[in-house]
């Protein structure tokens, strides 16, 4: 069963310090998980100020800076792991640094139906 | 068209409400899916109509209808086309189903209603879901008489019952009895799914429709099983918690649905079976050491019930300054300053509220307001007492406390 851990935490309460152990720490999180074969993906977020956000509307493009929504915390990355249930996925989302911070939501992939022939 | 058999009818409708919380928590671990257990539960409890109409109940049906519902979901398995496309799963699923045949034990029972409770008290599932889904999956309460509870059209009850068991679907809730290091942490989560069971039917026991399901004895009921599966001293502690404050039903109110204090209650009317129960389980919870928030509420609870009618205060003030260290709360500190007001006098007791107030808690609360007000009358500072009593009222929203509110000033203002 694969999860997506999405990572949201207000980016302007993160010091430089907190930041480098935080990818520190991730990333042992990261190796560990992909040496168990439990790790599918994961990857930090560069700043939301880097963000650019797209609409299609009537077959035009309109494209805005950053994100349209004004939330306290923005999503910093993500972690897709393969596990056995959502208690797995939870144990693996307390362990990350961010939850200490901000949040992470744990969300089940949707499966989708496999490939017919023909 | 068969004879009806009104009374293997009634004895089944009564194992199904004793029986239906087993069957399906052995059948949700054996099929993983909480559909095909329900429609399989079901035909196993019509079979057994049939088949027990002529041969009576057996001494020990549980494994009988769980083994029938076995057959029952495999024969669903083999006819239903919409899981051609996982024949392999399937299959290997019914091959597990057809191989489990031993008869299903006591234990193996008694952990699955475990797992059935730790998973619909999930905290992954909305807290207002997962006292929904526990009545109706472990207590065997119908989606009817739930929402009939809680004042809700059956469809939005349904609503809410399905959401929860997708949510244990779609996101793979386990259906386990969790590890010991969260052991602690998840029962209390069970806990207080319980006891808000036991709330809003304390809240709502008057006045209505006789056709309610009584969710204080369901509340009771459940805490009975869990202690029976976890004998754990907080799970003693609310059962006994809630016998204590259930065995004052009667007494509570008088026949218009008014609030009778407790030192104005005709104790004749005490259910002195449910005080003797809860003082045993508060006895046994302190023997078993850790005492947790609801041993020392009950604790409180007992020492009231005492049949001498004197309350050892000294002793209400020390389970109060230890359930402040387990649980601080302002309310727990309001309750204090009663009893140390009942033990030093008013003004002691005022001297704390009034500091309550000042640190800016509850200053909406109203019985914060009413208890002052108590303490004013006792004290003789009557016009005081009123504004604080007229406080109450602008903020209190039960009817019979508002009443009780309404009745109070019109006594102190005729004075």
């Amino acid at each position: 069963m694969q999860y997506m851990l999405l990572i949201y935490s207000d980016e302007n309460c993160w010091t430089e310090e907190e930041m480098q152990s935080c990818f520190q720490k991730s990333m042992r999180i990261s190796e560990e998980l992909a040496a168990q074969g439990k790790l599918v993906s994961a990857a930090p977020l560069d700043s939301i100020t880097t963000a650019t956000s797209l609409r299609v509307r009537d077959g035009k493009r309109q494209i805005t800076d950053g994100p349209f929504a004004e939330t306290t915390e923005q999503l910093g990355g993500y972690y897709i792991v393969d596990v056995e249930n959502l208690d797995e996925a939870l144990e693996i989302a307390a362990r990350l640094p961010p939850a200490e911070k901000g949040t992470v939501e744990v969300r089940p992939l949707f499966p989708l139906p496999e490939k017919v022939e023909g | 068209m068969k004879p009806v058999n009104t009374a293997i009818n009634q004895q089944l409708s009564q194992l199904y409400k004793e029986q239906s919380g087993k069957v399906l928590a052995t059948l949700v671990r054996l099929l993983g899916d909480f559909e095909l257990a329900e429609e399989a539960m079901h035909e196993a409890f019509s079979v057994a109509l049939d088949s027990w109409g002529n041969k009576g109940i057996p001494a020990n049906p549980t494994p009988w209808l769980i083994s029938t519902a076995r057959f029952k979901a495999i024969d669903t398995f083999r006819r239903n086309k919409r899981f051609s496309e996982l024949e392999a799963d399937v299959q290997r699923l019914i091959n597990e189903l057809e191989e489990y045949n031993h008869e299903v034990s006591t234990q193996e029972i008694e952990d699955d209603q475990l797992r059935m409770i730790f998973t619909c008290c999930h905290p992954a599932i909305d807290p207002k879901i997962q006292i929904p889904l526990t009545l109706r999956e472990v207590c065997g309460l119908s989606t009817e008489e739930i929402a009939s509870a809680y004042l809700v059209s059956p469809s939005t009850m349904a609503q809410r019952i399905v959401r929860g068991k997708n949510k244990i679907q779609k996101a793979k809730i386990p259906f386990v009895i969790p590890e010991i290091t969260e052991l602690p942490e998840r029962l209390e989560g069970v806990l207080l799914v319980i006891y808000l069971v036991f709330n809003e039917g304390y809240a709502a026991s008057n006045g209505d429709s006789l056709l309610r399901v009584d969710l204080s004895n369901e509340a009771i009921r459940l805490a009975r099983l869990v202690l029976s599966l976890l004998p754990d001293s907080e799970v003693m502690g609310l059962l006994a918690l809630m016998l204590l404050h259930e065995s004052r039903r009667y007494a509570r109110t008088d026949a218009d649905g008014n609030i009778i204090l407790l030192e104005d209650q005709d104790r004749s009317l005490w259910l002195q079976t449910y005080i003797d129960e809860g003082m045993a389980l508060v006895q046994q919870a302190f023997t078993n050491g850790q005492v947790g928030s609801y041993t020392l509420q009950a604790a409180i609870a007992a020492e009231y019930a005492k049949s001498t009618g004197i309350t050892d205060w000294n002793q209400v003030i020390r389970l109060y300054s230890l359930l402040l260290q387990v649980e601080p709360s302002p309310v727990v500190e309001l309750n204090r300053a009663v009893a140390i007001a009942m033990r030093d006098g008013e003004e002691a007791g005022l001297k704390i509220i009034d500091s309550i107030l000042a640190s800016g808690a509850l200053q909406d609360y109203h019985k914060l307001h009413s208890t002052r007000g108590e303490l004013l009358v006792r004290s003789g500072q009557i016009s005081s007492a009123i504004a604080a009593f007229e406080q109450a009222l602008v903020l209190v929203k039960q009817a019979p406390e508002k009443r009780f509110l309404v009745q109070k000033l019109a006594q102190l203002k005729s004075q």
